[in-house]
């Protein structure tokens, strides 16, 4: 039982932390933060950092997201399902 | 060989395909015919939910709004996408465990109670509706574009197709045409775009392209270069609309909107369900990276494309005499896209923004919808002195803008715009036709089997044999087949484009939070479900029917926000109404504790992996 418990926590620590990174990532820098970015952060290419996160860098995040959830499922899974 | 039948021959082919791969694969049991038999490998059900999910709108406007709006239409990229994570790390690992055909089973069964149940169901038969209403619709543009036949008999043809493979083979015949229909969705829109990425940023990528330099019209090697964002930025505000890259939308209303679409994502019962014909909870994970992955092949496209054909649009037509306008201007006259009214009698072509009038305005006609003009004696219609199709629109003449286009054509038109060869055109096309008929179909199967197992089986008649429930499941098909298309023939005007909009908010509002909560919270009960279900859609649906019905007006907006990003906004209510109730009412029981606790562990005791 306590196995159980330990394992829900453990993914749900992992939940919350891809989650906070989904609102950095597209609420966050392609919305709020963006025109603070686009004036001070880099460029990707000629783009302004905003802008581009708005297009194309919060979908590019997205992936990874969804690639590091799966592992670390997985990961966990095994450990405490053995 | 004439365009047509290049179009004939690509489409004939993609069709043939899918048929034969509709037969091969035909349903034997109710479990094929909902979930494939649970067999589907994870690389061929991501590609399966990737057509599934993007549908003609996807696939025909995203761009267009893209092209139109420029940051703005970021929402739409991020809020489809990034709902798509919402609902793979929040919802889909633990409905797949628990193990049901449907959501309405879920709601039903977590919640203990057949009313939650029939609002459940009756959610997923509006969501469903409308979308399929709107596949229809787009079904019969392309085929009357292409075949040059009226819009009811393409929306009938495509009708049938649609329910020849849904009703015929079930989800295991879907999931497999809907892998080949993926292939030609992404070619169709990524060819086109590495051809013009090159001719106008000699950049083979388009995604790099749209951060790179412009080079088209630039011969002299070496000479100072210019960034393509801000040659589209110049473009832009010669002409009187605002920078490409920057917003119109006020900053709370665009992360509203935003938050809808992505909450609303991840309630919607189509996908969900998808993610029930794999094998186990590891594989659904391992499924939901490849259907993202497969996504966004097409949504990083989305914005290339978008700035691209702005781009050659303005280039091609801006300042253009109507004598020297190239053919493809004409072809889209005809399907009624494009307008062209001649408002200072130079001959030209002007296209101007809002920026360029005093009355801030850049509509060339009043009204949404061009209408042309017939003379009433033989049907045929009047044209202008340069043999331009003339309308029966009012013209508004409180700014110089003399062009109107449709969103959806600028996927359409941008091979032909960039002069590409007849076969990207024709493959294109077959692409078009397959992102509206498998989202149809994925839609159809879920409308049939709310129907025909949740509302028949379920609360209805529940002796019903397996048989029988299939029985119901293609008379359900058909007859929502039937409506959708008689809507596809007859859209109530605007009414479709908006709902299909306001179906986000409303699944935002009612199935997001009820679903989240019962998977995150042992302590939720069927009251509190019930309640935040029905206060977060009636909300919703109240501020919606108020602006868009009642004649609302912009400046009684709550804090600014739009009807499109309220349901957000009914998201909180449901989730605060869900709590405070749950509080005062009694917990659910044991068994259901259980229940939650059980589907939360991926195997655990009595795994329900058995399918």
């Amino acid at each position: 039982m306590s196995k159980k418990k330990s394992h829900w926590r453990e993914s749900l620590n992992l939940v919350i932390s891809l989650l906070i990174v989904w609102f950095v990532a597209s609420l966050g820098c392609s919305i709020l933060w963006r025109d603070w970015l686009d004036e001070h952060a880099f460029k990707v290419g000629n783009a302004p950092f905003g802008f581009w996160m708005a297009q194309q860098g919060s979908i590019i995040v997205f992936i990874l997201l969804l690639f590091v959830y799966a592992i670390g499922m997985n990961k966990l899974d095994k450990k405490y399902h053995n | 060989m004439d365009q047509k039948w290049v179009n004939f021959i690509f489409i004939g082919l993609s069709f043939a395909v899918y048929i034969v791969i509709a037969i091969r694969s035909r349903a034997g049991s109710t479990k094929e015919y909902y979930t494939a038999g649970g067999g589907v490998s994870p690389l061929a059900n991501g590609m399966a939910t990737a057509a599934d999910w993007m549908s003609a709108a996807t696939f025909i406007s995203m761009a267009g709004a893209v092209a139109i709006s420029g940051y703005d239409a970021s929402r739409f990229l991020m809020g489809w996408t990034g709902g798509f994570v919402l609902l793979t790390i929040l919802m889909v690992p633990y409905l797949r465990k628990f193990g049901k055909a449907t959501v309405p089973d879920f709601v039903g069964d977590r919640y203990y109670s057949k009313v939650a149940r029939a609002v459940a169901v009756i959610c997923a038969i509006f969501i469903c509706m409308t979308y399929i209403m709107g596949q229809m619709r787009g079904v019969g543009v392309v085929f009357s574009q292409l075949f040059g036949i009226g819009i009811p008999a393409g929306v009938i043809i495509g009708a049938s197709i649609v329910f020849f493979y849904a009703g015929l083979g079930g989800m295991k015949g879907i999931t497999y045409t809907q892998v080949a229909q993926y292939c030609v969705m992404a070619f169709a829109y990524t060819i086109p775009a590495i051809f013009i990425s090159i001719v106008l940023t000699n950049n083979m990528i388009p995604q790099l392209g749209l951060i790179g330099d412009f080079t088209a019209g630039n011969p002299t090697q070496g000479a100072e270069s210019i960034s393509f964002l801000d040659k589209i930025n110049a473009i832009n505000t010669q002409i009187g609309f605002q920078e490409y890259t920057s917003g119109k939308l006020s900053k709370i209303n665009m992360f509203c909107i935003t938050a809808a679409l992505m909450c609303g994502t991840a309630g919607l019962p189509h996908v969900i369900v998808r993610f029930f014909t794999v094998k186990d909870v590891a594989a659904v994970r391992k499924s939901a990276c490849w259907t993202l992955l497969f996504i966004a092949v097409i949504y990083l496209t989305a914005p290339a494309i978008g700035a691209f054909s702005r781009v050659n649009l303005i280039q091609e037509l801006h300042q253009t005499s109507y004598k020297e306008v190239p053919t493809w201007f004409k072809d889209f006259e005809k399907t009624q896209q494009m307008v062209w009214v001649d408002k200072n009698g130079d001959g030209k072509i002007q296209y101007f923004g809002p920026a360029k009038s005093e009355a801030n305005t850049f509509s060339v006609f009043k009204g949404k919808q061009p209408t042309y003009k017939l003379i009433a004696k033989d049907g045929e219609e009047e044209f202008g002195s340069l043999g331009q199709r003339l309308i029966t629109n009012e013209i508004d003449h409180s700014n110089p803008n003399e062009l109107w286009f449709g969103n959806d054509v600028m996927v359409m038109a941008n091979p032909q715009m960039a002069g590409l060869p007849k076969w990207v055109i024709a493959l294109l096309m077959a692409g078009c036709i397959a992102a509206a008929l498998s989202t149809a179909a994925g839609l159809l199967l879920v409308l049939s089997t709310s129907i025909s197992h949740d509302l028949m089986k379920k609360i209805i008649k529940p002796e019903l044999s397996d048989k029988q429930e299939m029985k119901y499941a293609r008379i359900a098909s058909f007859a929502a087949l039937a409506i959708a298309a008689y809507f596809g023939i007859n859209p109530p005007s605007a009414f479709i484009a908006k709902t299909v909009a306001f179906a986000f908010g409303l699944a935002a509002s009612s199935f997001f939070p009820t679903l989240l909560i019962g998977i995150f919270s042992k302590r939720m009960n069927k009251e509190g479900a019930v309640a935040g279900m029905i206060s977060g859609i009636v909300f919703t649906l109240g501020y919606i029917i108020y602006f868009q019905f009642l004649g609302g007006k912009p400046s009684q907006y709550l804090l600014g926000i739009t009807p499109e990003g309220i349901g957000f906004v009914g998201m909180l209510l449901n989730f605060v109404v869900s709590f405070t109730v749950a509080r005062f009412t009694p917990a659910p029981s044991q068994e259901i504790q259980d229940l939650v606790e059980d589907i939360r562990s991926p195997k655990g005791v009595g795994a329900a992996v058995d399918h």
